[in-house]
């Protein structure tokens, strides 16, 4: 039962795709200008990346080797765009919203690195509950990012005003950097930083070392 | 085992069942929701047709309200409405009439170069849905579509104008992609309301309505003709006073609206 929790939930802090794997990055600049859109996102990415999983746990044992990555590729493929027509079908205006990032789902490094790394070793069930922890740890970093962004740039959440902007005749001036993508760059580093201060285990070894200050002698 | 997976024969037959498998999944996912997605779109179409004119009214479903909107096809050649034999000449439904499609098309539209074209739209179609509100015979509301290039992207809209077909009802974009913040405030709607009662044209029927940078002054006898521009956003500002006036002007429904406004619609 451990084991099952481990999975679930270890994705969320102590394992996170964004924040340690540091994988899926280009979706979670994209859509995190406001949290509906992100929320949406987030759900068609962790049912994706658990169906995934599901799938081709099954048949891992059939794969040849030679073309296991487009197996992979051709399951996700057909899963994100049973997703897009879902979403074109019931949520019609925020398909609008998300446009072209769903079908980017297809190469989110995500989906195609859980199963790569956990699907094609384990079985279907504990590789569901794998796509579901990691969807949830990629669901609640776009989350984080989705509140600064909406909140300090349109002062807004989930489309309801928070802040009164200026241009509604309030007090806020949003800052606009905050709705371009470049700005998930800075919430996503800020994030990792305030992560690695509370779980020290997660910084990395630096790879050089930068010398002491050399003296004037040895410069000559 | 991993040794028989790779043979070429398994690895045939697993690539084949797969893509077996997953196209009936998607085929039937695309086929089986289409109807669905398609009254979406339609209704979608409706409904940012209606707000643009602001006949949406909350409790009334868009399908009712948009009952009373009759949908016609004018010939921008012609400025009038296209004939029944224009129509089966250019292959041209009304129902199901794409302009998107339809300006893509070189039997159906105009390429547009430099000078010509102000909007940034590279080829305009010969024909164009517009939109009548109708009360018995006399045209209440003309709901004009317009689309035009801003700093990014081009700008879908629509156009409500009362039936003097001059002065302004309503006006709003519902596709665009520019700065969110700046240009992307085309979509705020204190900025739309400022529309409401301009003036397209002026004594000498040329279409004159522009974006003016800073507020628009109030005791300018001219006010009428000028919009608040959007601040921190010159180009996007610029790229609506182009399309405005490109749309309503002599390349667009200039002709059509000027037959209107002297004889009255039969």
């Amino acid at each position: 039962m451990s084991d099952v929790k481990k999975v679930l939930f270890g994705p969320i802090l102590a394992n996170n795709p964004i924040a340690l794997q540091i994988l899926g990055i280009c979706s979670a600049l994209a859509v995190t200008s406001s949290m509906k859109v992100s929320l949406v996102m987030a759900i068609a990415l962790t049912l994706v990346t658990a169906f995934s999983n599901f799938f081709i746990a099954i048949i891992r044992n059939h794969i040849p080797n030679s073309i296991r990555i487009i197996v992979q590729m051709i399951i996700i493929a057909s899963l994100v765009i049973v997703v897009d027509q879902i979403l074109k079908a019931f949520a019609f205006e925020i398909s609008k919203q998300l446009s072209v990032f769903v079908g980017l789902i297809i190469t989110n490094c995500i989906v195609m690195g859980r199963a790569e790394a956990f699907a094609m070793k384990n079985g279907p069930a504990m590789s569901f509950v794998d796509g579901i922890g990691n969807g949830l740890g990629y669901s609640a970093m776009l989350i984080v990012v989705a509140f600064f962004r909406e909140l300090l740039g349109a002062g807004k959440l989930f489309g309801f005003e928070i802040f009164a902007t200026v241009q509604n005749g309030g007090w806020y001036q949003p800052n606009g950097l905050m709705l371009l993508p470049p700005s998930a760059f800075f919430v996503i580093g800020l994030v990792i930083w305030a992560l690695r201060s509370y779980k020290k285990e997660q910084v990395e070894e630096p790879e050089f070392k930068i010398a002491a200050n050399s003296r004037s002698q040895e410069a000559l | 085992m991993a040794s028989s997976n790779d043979s070429i024969k398994k690895t045939i037959i697993v690539a084949l069942s797969l893509c077996l498998v997953c196209s009936v999944f998607v085929a039937a996912a695309a086929v089986g929701l289409k109807p669905i997605q398609n009254s979406n779109k339609d209704l979608d179409r409706k409904r940012n047709i209606l707000s643009a004119a602001g006949m949406l009214e909350p409790g009334k479903s868009v399908d009712e309200i948009f009952q009373t909107v009759e949908t016609r096809i004018v010939n921008l050649q012609t400025g009038k409405f296209a004939t029944q034999a224009e129509l089966d000449d250019a292959g041209i439904k009304v129902a199901s009439f794409d302009q998107k499609v339809a300006s893509k098309d070189p039997k159906l539209s105009i390429a547009l170069k430099g000078e010509n074209d102000p909007a940034g739209i590279k080829r305009r179609s010969n024909f164009s849905a517009v939109y009548l509100v109708k009360s018995g015979d006399k045209i209440e509301r003309i709901i004009l579509p317009v689309h035009g290039y801003g700093l990014w992207s081009t700008m879908y809209g629509f156009m409500a104008l009362q039936n003097d077909f001059n002065t302004v009802i309503g006006f709003g974009f519902y596709d665009q992609a520019e700065t969110p913040g700046l240009g992307g405030e085309v979509d705020n709607p204190n900025w739309k309301a400022l529309w409401k009662g301009k003036e397209i044209y002026n004594d000498q029927g040329e279409a004159v309505i522009h974006l003016v940078k800073g507020g628009v002054d109030s005791s300018d006898p001219k006010a009428a003709y000028k919009v608040d521009g959007l601040s921190g956003a010159t180009l996007t500002s610029r790229g609506v006073t182009h399309l405005v006036q490109y749309w309503l002007g002599k390349e667009g429904f200039g002709p059509f609206l000027a037959q209107l406004r002297s004889e009255g619609v039969q």
